[in-house]
């Protein structure tokens, strides 16, 4: 049996979506931009064109998700369909656009270059707990303009796992989409099996900026999947109770998904988010607080109900160094997430909120994930009878290690964690060194990543993805890419 | 030099299948294999892999446990055949282990007796709840070099000195090297109650073993 977290009742479900509703028709959306305003008037929708706000009936949204697929895979750089978004699949990427890297020498944050974020590329690449790769820097020795292209460049030359990604411009967004292209063999290649998706941000409350609606309207129309990551701030910038929070979720999905299948019907389009409930003592938005985990599980359940993909923003810490709360944060959200069933959940990696990435916080939140996965793979019987064959045979003796039923079930039954996490004796422990969790992540971190092995891409697509770089690069004064580290 | 059937031996026991070694071991001297051949050329470069696919992490205690048994299983028919040519398979050393008066865990102990004899050593396992003229007996009939005495609780683990003391009152003490081992005992607590020596895991206390036996 599947464990499966639930927290909402069905009535409250249909509450929720009924209210997200009428909120698409009062107050409406504000839609900045200008395309999106045409489809949705063409639709029905009634737009004025001087505060920008689309009053959008029900009836609209429900052609939308209708039309809007309930399934689809991303698929590897190999081709494989690694990343299924739907039912309740369960997939783990790094946390996204930081503008951070915690120094593991010094423990302190600086802004990450080239090298920092290629080192963490073959870091997730080489864990295999986690199922996709993030564009998870910003890399500070490229002009701003690029930074969201490039930040692709270097996954797709480093990984050959699916991508979770988003574009800083809208121009940009068709670099990026070349830049895949190249890599799938063609748009057409690329459309029939995606091998990224796309972050795209609503603002709180029920706006939608000019960039990120025309990159929901680029994707749609590019058959490249497109993430909806609604953030409402409960008691900030939603209201601060749980249920509507996620009634403010509700209505800014639902205005994303039926702009997305206005412009062009059966896209694939992901019910996602990354909400927080406000701290009312700092004023900031704790991504590892219970009260986030639970708008989060929540709306991920309202999506269910509407026979969409989901994705969260969990298993992230507010910590600002990978301490004890940095533990509890992240293991809490990655549990609760994945007892969920939230396809594809962001945030490994993450901390201080949403701004920076850590090595070791990686490592450490790939048992993290391991753990969370075997928990979801449920209890079974495995064979019948249970237990009485083996422990007739046994009577009183403690030999389980030798027997053929433990070799044939332990690694199956047992999530075996790697030595990042210390189950020796004190002794041991101390003949050690008496390391901590972030050294034993060190320590860990720099052997995965010693053993990374280049990704293979063959020199053309290289040299394409290279020359499409190098190309909008100059078109922002930077002439030179930096160098590419080995590998 | 590789013969087929020894190399079978040599990865069924890698995949720690007991039953099949021991018929593939009956089946290699029936095709008139020498013994010393099949455990020099077959068994023991199978535990030396599975040896060191544990130490690397790539194996877990039931492959290795498993391993042993299979090695164990292979000796048992090997043995008879050794005698009767009047060969033999160059012995490590004689061990007696036991777990101590008044505890009865004994999957540690086991797990060390078992690796003990899968490297070449003679086991005598005592079992539970020892007490410590028993040890002293056994030491004393079978002239072992070792004794391995395995305690689980701090409540128990002062009986490894009370061993240690009958061992000195029955004049034994020189002749034997005293190996302790269990969750709370350390190399201190073996130093403070003058043991020979402590071991972390199963495989610590083989190459203990060795190293006290200067092999």
């Amino acid at each position: 049996m599947r464990p499966k977290l639930s927290l909402l009742s069905p009535d409250l479900i249909e509450r929720i979506i009924d209210e997200g509703m009428q909120l698409l028709m009062d107050p409406g959306v504000r839609v900045h931009n200008e395309e999106a305003l045409r489809l949705l008037e063409e639709a029905g929708a009634a737009v004025d064109r001087t505060t920008q706000v689309a009053r959008i009936p029900e009836a609209i949204v429900r052609r939308a998700l209708a039309t809007a697929p309930p399934a689809f895979d991303l698929y590897s750089l190999d081709g494989e369909p690694v990343v299924h978004y739907g039912g309740d699949a369960v997939h783990f990427d790094p946390g996204s656009a930081g503008v951070a890297i915690l120094d593991s020498a010094t423990q302190t944050q600086r802004p990450p270059v080239t090298a920092d974020f290629v080192r963490f590329i073959k870091l997730a690449e080489m864990l295999p707990q986690i199922d996709a790769q993030s564009t998870a820097m910003v890399c500070r020795d490229v002009p701003e303009e690029i930074g969201d292209l490039y930040r692709l460049y270097l996954v797709l030359s480093y990984s050959r796992k699916p991508i979770v990604t988003g574009a800083f411009r809208k121009d940009t967004f068709w670099v990026m989409r070349d830049l895949l292209a190249a890599v799938a063999g063609g748009e057409e290649a690329l459309a029939a099996r995606p091998i990224a998706i796309f972050d795209v941000c609503p603002s709180p409350p029920l706006l939608w900026s000019d960039l990120t609606c025309q990159n929901l309207i680029d994707c749609a129309r590019s058959s490249i999947p497109a993430e909806l990551v609604s953030m409402p701030l409960a008691g900030a910038t939603a209201p601060v109770t749980l249920a509507g929070a996620v009634v403010q979720h509700t209505a800014e999905c639902l205005s994303g998904v039926t702009i997305c299948q206005l412009a062009r019907p059966g896209a694939p389009i992901v019910w996602g988010g990354s909400p927080a409930a406000f701290d009312m003592r700092e004023g900031t938005p704790p991504m590892g607080d219970v009260g986030t985990w639970m708008i989060d599980c929540a709306y991920a359940e309202v999506g269910k109900a509407l026979n969409l993909p989901t994705h969260a923003y969990l298993g992230m810490s507010d910590a600002k160094v990978v301490d004890a709360q940095c533990g509890l944060e992240s293991a809490g959200g990655t549990l609760l997430a994945a007892l969920a069933g939230i396809n594809m959940v962001s945030g490994a990696g993450m901390m201080d909120f949403e701004s920076c990435l850590s090595y070791e916080k990686l490592v450490i939140d790939a048992e993290i994930i391991g753990m969370a996965k075997r928990l979801i793979a449920g209890i079974e019987a495995r064979e019948d009878p249970i237990a009485l064959t083996v422990m007739r045979r046994l009577g009183h003796r403690a030999d389980y290690l030798a027997e053929p039923h433990t070799l044939r079930w332990f690694a199956k039954e047992l999530y075996i964690a790697s030595p990042v996490i210390d189950r020796g004796s004190l002794d041991s422990w101390e003949r050690k060194g008496r390391k901590t969790a972030f050294d034993r992540a060190r320590e860990r971190a720099e052997q995965l990543v010693a053993a990374y092995r280049p990704a293979g891409l063959a020199d053309d697509v290289r040299r394409e993805l290279r020359r499409i770089t190098v190309a909008a690069a100059r078109g922002f004064g930077m002439d030179e890419l930096p160098p590419l580290p080995e590998g | 030099m590789e013969n087929d059937l020894l190399s079978l031996i040599k990865t069924t026991l890698i995949d720690g299948d007991p039953e099949r070694t021991a018929t593939l071991v009956q089946q290699a001297l029936s095709e008139g294999l020498a013994p010393l051949a099949i455990v020099e050329q077959g068994l023991v470069p199978g535990m030396t892999v599975v040896g060191d696919r544990f130490a690397s992490g790539e194996y877990f205690l039931p492959q290795l446990v498993i391993a042993a048994r299979c090695m164990q299983a292979a000796m048992d028919i090997l043995q008879p055949e050794l005698l009767r040519r009047q060969e033999a398979v160059a012995r490590a050393g004689t061990v007696v282990i036991g777990t101590v008066k008044g505890d009865i865990h004994e999957i540690g102990k086991n797990l060390v007796a078992t690796m003990l004899s899968a490297a070449g050593f003679q086991v005598f396992d005592l079992g539970v709840n020892v007490p410590g003229e028993q040890f002293v007996e056994k030491v004393r009939e079978t002239g072992a070099q070792i004794l391995g005495l395995s305690a689980l609780l701090t409540t128990t683990m002062t009986e490894q000195r009370e061993v240690i003391a009958a061992l000195e009152q029955a004049g034994l003490r020189d002749r034997v090297k005293v190996i302790i081992g269990g969750a709370p005992v350390n190399q201190r607590w073996a130093e403070s109650i003058g043991a020979d020596g402590y071991a972390e895991d199963a495989v610590g206390a083989v190459a203990l073993a060795r190293r006290l036996l200067g092999r």
